[in-house]
């Protein structure tokens, strides 16, 4: 669920229209609805304090003196912080996180670029069949689909692992990254590629040399997407990954006896790694648009 | 643009484009079959598998967690018979936190995209603090909830110091918490669809509005609401799918009489290792919610979904 974040921002940013407005002025007629203007903005603000406590919570108990729960605060401490493996399994349990979601990411991305090439490209019989294919796995809840791979992994006689939790990550990713991709094949020229081939370039040229680099924004957000939800990723783990933990399953199976601070230092890691990451984008696109 | 476009279409980009038709189509089976085969093994023959067991009969004279092939349909009607009180809660508590997720996701929306306009990085920042908790990892957000409601947080001492709760009164091991976080958890999925809508609502409609001398509230029901109901049709979906489906807010949150549906088919499989049950129930969320969402896209008048 994480990856979203940078995707649509961007996203959002790439597909506003340049409209010159400049800083917003109420148009005049609205005078009449003054209390009105400020509801909503006082009201989405209470909101966005809303989304932010449990993140607070989250960083700030990072910082308490470890204990045998973190659920109380005992004090402040950079403990945790220097040693952010200190708790048994909690770097082993981030290391497999970042394998499986690496992993997933990468024959998700392929396979889903692939397919959403195919439905903006072509005209096809099946389509609908293809179309429907792709969108339930996305209106399935995940404790069905952890539950039906688990039933084909047990009458298969196979042992979940590794590489079960590999192969589900990769099935409901795949849904995700075709239609972000798909959004990105739409929105482009197919005049440019009929160009490249005016300019006698075999189609093979034409696909990597004009249509590959157009696509990669697309591209980049699609396997974002597809790792964040990899990443956070706990219902259908919880079903298919038998002995094997996880990130987020490290979190919720300790839980019940006490989760070490460690797991708040890395949760508000990522936090803030993800936060950087998006905001230096953001900063450089939006100087970017002012230079131009 | 991940969930945004991802149910977010809203009337841009999803089919636009009219496909160059003349290709060969042996081409498109080409691009296609890597990832349709994949989802064929890894989605089609699960739930076939899925429907399978839930027909099974446990082995005569074996131990727990022995069944055999078998058709006894009958399986459904126990299940059903007896969970049939942790599944409609699963429906209520989903679609309760939904209407809420819209009442607070809608004018979040409406700021970042409409009133925000014109100021880029304000926007950005703002989107970016939708998206934050996608950051940190959806258990422990879930726990931080924990502790934010627990007995001797702040949330309950000043609920009880209003006298909204009872001096006794507590919020931890409710419905009310669970809601709470099943409103929480969800919210960016409802935010973000209609905010890519809202985005792409020309203002020229809010003006031409204004000019037939309709109010702001009349302008909104009338102009802005009805031009955003695909962003609000997918944000709904997003929000509704995943919750009612969702145990790890029940668990975290809840006590034994918030128990939803997903509790269920989790400590079916794994505590008493009673497939056939399970498969059943996951069978039956899996069909309802299909049948729901049918019903609730024709009724919304959105018929392109992807």
């Amino acid at each position: 669920m994480s990856g979203t974040v940078g995707t649509s921002v961007t996203a959002g940013v790439t597909a506003r229209p340049a409209d010159g407005a400049g800083p917003d002025r109420p148009p005049a007629r609205r005078r009449s609805w003054r209390l009105g203007d400020m509801i909503v903005p006082v009201f989405a603000g209470l909101a966005f304090i809303y989304l932010m406590v449990p993140i607070a919570y989250t960083v700030a108990f990072s910082f308490n003196v470890p204990g045998r729960t973190n659920l109380l605060w005992r004090g402040f401490t950079l403990e945790n912080w220097q040693n952010p493996c200190g708790a048994p399994q909690v770097c082993q349990s981030l290391v497999n996180s970042l394998q499986v979601g690496l992993i997933a990411t990468v024959v998700a991305t392929t396979l889903g670029t692939l397919i959403a090439l195919a439905l903006v490209r072509y005209k096809f019989r099946g389509r609908t069949l293809a179309n429907l294919l792709i969108f339930l796995p996305m209106s399935t809840p995940e404790v069905v689909l952890g539950a039906a791979l688990l039933a084909q992994f047990l009458s298969l006689r196979v042992n979940p692992g590794f590489t079960t939790v590999v192969l589900a990550h990769t099935m409901f990713c795949i849904s995700f990254v075709v239609v972000t991709v798909k959004a990105r094949v739409a929105s482009l020229d197919p005049k440019l590629e009929e160009a490249a081939a005016d300019l006698y370039a075999s189609s093979w040229q034409a696909f990597w040399r004009v249509t590959f680099p157009l696509l990669l924004p697309g591209i980049a957000a699609a396997a974002l997407l597809a790792f964040s939800l990899s990443f956070d990723d706990f219902i259908i783990t919880n079903f298919n990954s038998g002995n094997f933990t996880t990130f987020p399953k490290f979190v919720y199976v300790s839980a019940t006896r006490g989760i070490p601070a460690q797991a708040n230092v890395i949760g508000s890691a990522m936090f803030f790694l993800a936060l950087l990451l998006v905001v230096t984008a953001q900063v450089v696109s939006v100087a970017r648009r002012r230079r131009r | 643009m991940s969930v945004v476009s991802a149910l977010g279409h809203g009337g841009g980009t999803g089919t636009a484009a009219p496909p160059p038709s003349r290709r060969a189509r042996g081409g498109a089976y080409l691009l296609l079959a890597p990832g349709l085969l994949y989802l064929g093994l890894f989605f089609v023959v699960p739930v076939f598998a899925l429907l399978m067991t839930s027909l099974y009969v446990p082995v005569p004279g074996g131990d727990v967690g022995q069944f055999q092939p078998a058709f006894e349909w009958q399986n459904y009607v126990r299940s059903l018979e007896t969970y049939w009180p942790q599944l409609v809660r699963s429906f209520s508590y989903a679609a309760i936190a939904t209407i809420l997720a819209f009442c607070i996701g809608y004018p979040m929306a409406y700021t970042i995209a409409v009133r925000a306009r014109g100021r880029p990085f304000l926007q950005a920042m703002l989107l970016v603090l939708v998206i934050a908790p996608f950051f940190t990892s959806f258990i422990l957000r879930t726990i931080a909830w924990k502790q934010i409601l627990a007995d001797e947080g702040f949330v309950v001492a000043a609920l009880r110091a209003f006298s909204v709760l009872p001096p006794d009164g507590r919020l931890t091991a409710t419905s009310v918490a669970v809601i709470a976080g099943l409103t929480y958890n969800f919210l960016p999925f409802m935010t973000l669809p209609i905010y890519a809508n809202l985005e792409r609502l020309d203002p020229r409609l809010i003006e031409a509005g204004a000019d037939l001398y309709a109010n702001g509230p009349t302008t909104f029901w009338r102009v802005t609401l009805p031009m955003s109901m695909p962003g609000v049709v997918s944000g709904t979906l997003l929000t509704f799918i995943p919750a009612s489906g969702d145990f790890v807010n029940s668990v975290l949150l809840g006590n034994n009489s918030t128990t939803m549906i997903g509790q269920v088919i989790d400590s079916r499989f794994f505590k008493v290792s009673d497939y056939p049950t399970a498969a059943s129930l996951s069978f039956v969320l899996m069909m309802a919610i299909l049948v729901l969402v049918a019903a609730y896209i024709r009724r919304a008048g959105t018929e392109e979904l992807l």
